[in-house]
């Protein structure tokens, strides 16, 4: 009666819950996916490589993938100082700070989007400062990176913090009775130690600024900072479908082999603290 | 300056590292500040610029704002979506991780990624696939509309495409809760003579439920905050298929400022008390974890 691929329980409901489980995910997720890739199969490769080198949607995928890498690796670098901060240091606020930590991932895209806007604009709190300088924030690719930091941000110190806390301090012990100095330690034990999960972090941060859309829209402005999913929501209003799905596929295929990648790299983290 | 100092000598490394294994004062006060700083500028300053704006036009307008139709209706909508979202992605999270988490099978770890997906994919992506389906040229759309049913630019296409969003959020965080639990626990009450449903209720469930209600929150967080892939199938018609999210763009793209604020500062509360009920969650599931009865149990089973 048990199937060959489950192995003999007690417990009752594999069925049931087996059977749930992957119809649901059909009827959701799967279906409406590959509807996607169906769709874009049925256009012609010649079609599809001349909408996805439009100088537009070329310029579109740029600002979405530099500004990414830009801001997932500034999110390395604070989200790790943040990190160790929060997981080495007893400081008053400390569980406020580590609390606010989620707050792009609670707060609605469309809010942050707009509120960042207020903050960065020539008139608001940070963009007057920044405009005397010279540099203007909101309505430049810098604003795109800016929403992108925001929410790129919790990736890289929730990925760290456990990796952190996991960390023997008898192998600090060790390097600094043989003789090595903190930042000897640092750069020699430690950080060998949390790449796995560093880069994890950067990659999930990487992953989410390239298809985030609510928080950077606004900021954006509208002429030349079109990041790619704005680029997918004209030319939907413009009733191209063909146009948008080429465009997403090749968002697609690039999530799903940043997906894959960050796969491999929890593969080896978990390696490393086993 | 007192008070600063004061602070600065409170930053200490936590108890039981000695001086080989920890930075100097200066070093660890300057990590802290770097990373206060950047949290205040990047975090905080948005969050308290939402309430600002709120209310830089005035109470009056603030609760003007609040009151009208358009923005009630969109609460409601917005109430809605969650109300038929959050119960059905439960259900699933907690069906998926029983199966996931309590038996062993083939291809585990594909099924494990591919609940995953939508986290994966851009929102406005998780729109495009809906309208590629329901849309008028789309697989289902001539159907559709012969048969007079609205999906796209009305509530089920809405309802849909926040459901995709939001669809990992409670088995993601049942499933490695569950597996870390094993089927010992369970395996006893059925050998004590328990009904499936029972063993379910009675053991699994008091044991998940910390983790249940941390899926929840999240996933409601998110249900009522989605904007990209609720944008692009909703059509924005006014009083009918605007979310909050999307009154809020409305608002702000006609330069009512104030209204949008004062809407999106709602929004915003909804996002602090999702924080603070997860810390209070976090909090309630590390203690119950840590429970000396269960470490006793542990060790009479060993």
């Amino acid at each position: 009666m048990k199937s060959r691929l489950q192995r003999r329980s007690v417990l009752p409901g594999f069925g049931l819950t087996m059977g749930f489980t992957l119809m649901y995910l059909s009827l959701i997720v799967l279906i409406p996916l590959s509807g996607l890739v169906l769709k874009s199969a049925t256009m012609t490769w010649p079609a599809f490589w001349s909408t996805i080198t439009e100088d537009r949607v070329l310029a579109s995928l740029r600002l979405s993938f530099g500004g990414a890498l830009i801001a997932a690796t500034v999110n390395a670098v604070f989200g790790f100082v943040v990190a160790w901060v929060l997981v080495r240091y007893r400081f008053p606020g400390r569980r406020l700070v580590d609390a606010l930590i989620d707050l792009p991932f609670a707060l609605p895209t469309a809010v942050s989007g707009i509120a960042l806007t207020a903050v960065y604009a020539p008139t608001g709190w940070l963009g007057r400062p920044l405009a005397a300088l010279g540099i203007q924030a909101a309505y430049t690719p810098l604003g795109v990176v800016i929403a992108m930091t925001f929410v790129g941000l919790p990736f890289v110190v929730r990925t760290l913090q456990p990796a952190l806390e996991d960390l023997d301090v008898e192998i600090e012990e060790a390097a600094a009775s043989l003789g090595a100095g903190r930042f000897q330690a640092f750069v020699r034990v430690l950080l060998p130690a949390l790449l796995p999960s560093l880069l994890t972090g950067f990659a999930l941060a990487f992953s989410r600024a390239v298809g985030e859309y609510g928080s950077v829209i606004f900021i954006a402005g509208t002429t030349k900072t079109e990041i790619a999913p704005l680029v997918i929501v004209t030319k939907l209003e413009q009733y191209d479908y063909a146009g948008a799905t080429a465009v997403a596929l090749v968002m697609l295929v690039a999530s799903f082999g940043l997906l894959f990648g960050i796969n491999l790299l929890q593969r080896w983290s978990r390696r490393q603290h086993a | 300056m007192a008070s600063a100092s004061a602070w600065m000598r409170s930053v200490t490394p936590p108890q039981g590292r000695s001086v080989a294994t920890t930075e100097s004062a200066a070093v660890r006060w300057l990590l802290v500040a770097v990373a206060v700083g950047f949290l205040l500028l990047f975090l905080l300053a948005p969050l308290v610029a939402v309430f600002a704006e709120a209310f830089s036009a005035g109470l009056g307008a603030f609760l003007a704002a609040l009151v009208d139709p358009d923005a009630l209706s969109a609460v409601c909508l917005t109430l809605l979506v969650a109300g038929i979202a959050v119960p059905l992605n439960t259900i699933f999270g907690i069906a998926a991780a029983w199966a996931i988490a309590k038996f062993n099978f083939f291809g585990k770890n594909l099924l494990v990624t591919l609940i995953d997906l939508p986290l994966a994919v851009s929102p406005v992506i998780s729109g495009l696939i809906y309208v590629l389906l329901f849309g008028r040229s789309g697989y289902l759309g001539p159907w559709l509309a012969a048969h007079d049913i609205k999906i796209l630019f009305a509530a089920p296409g809405i309802v849909l495409a926040t459901m995709f969003i939001t669809f990992p959020f409670v088995a993601r965080e049942l499933i490695p809760l569950m597996q870390a639990q094993g089927t010992d626990d369970e395996e006893a009450a059925r050998g004590l003579g328990a009904t499936g449903w029972q063993t379910f209720l009675r053991v699994t469930l008091p044991n998940i439920k910390w983790g249940v209600l941390y899926g929840i929150v999240l996933c409601n967080a998110r249900a009522m905050g989605e904007f990209g892939a609720v944008s692009v199938v909703s059509g924005h018609i006014r009083g009918e298929t605007n979310t909050m999210p999307l009154h809020v763009e409305i608002l702000y793209n006609e330069y009512n400022t104030a209204a949008a604020f004062a809407v999106a500062s709602l929004l915003a509360v909804l996002a602090l008390v999702t924080l603070v009920l997860k810390t209070v969650l976090e909090w309630k599931s590390a203690r119950a974890h840590a429970r000396p009865d269960i470490a006793t149990a542990e060790e009479v089973r060993v």
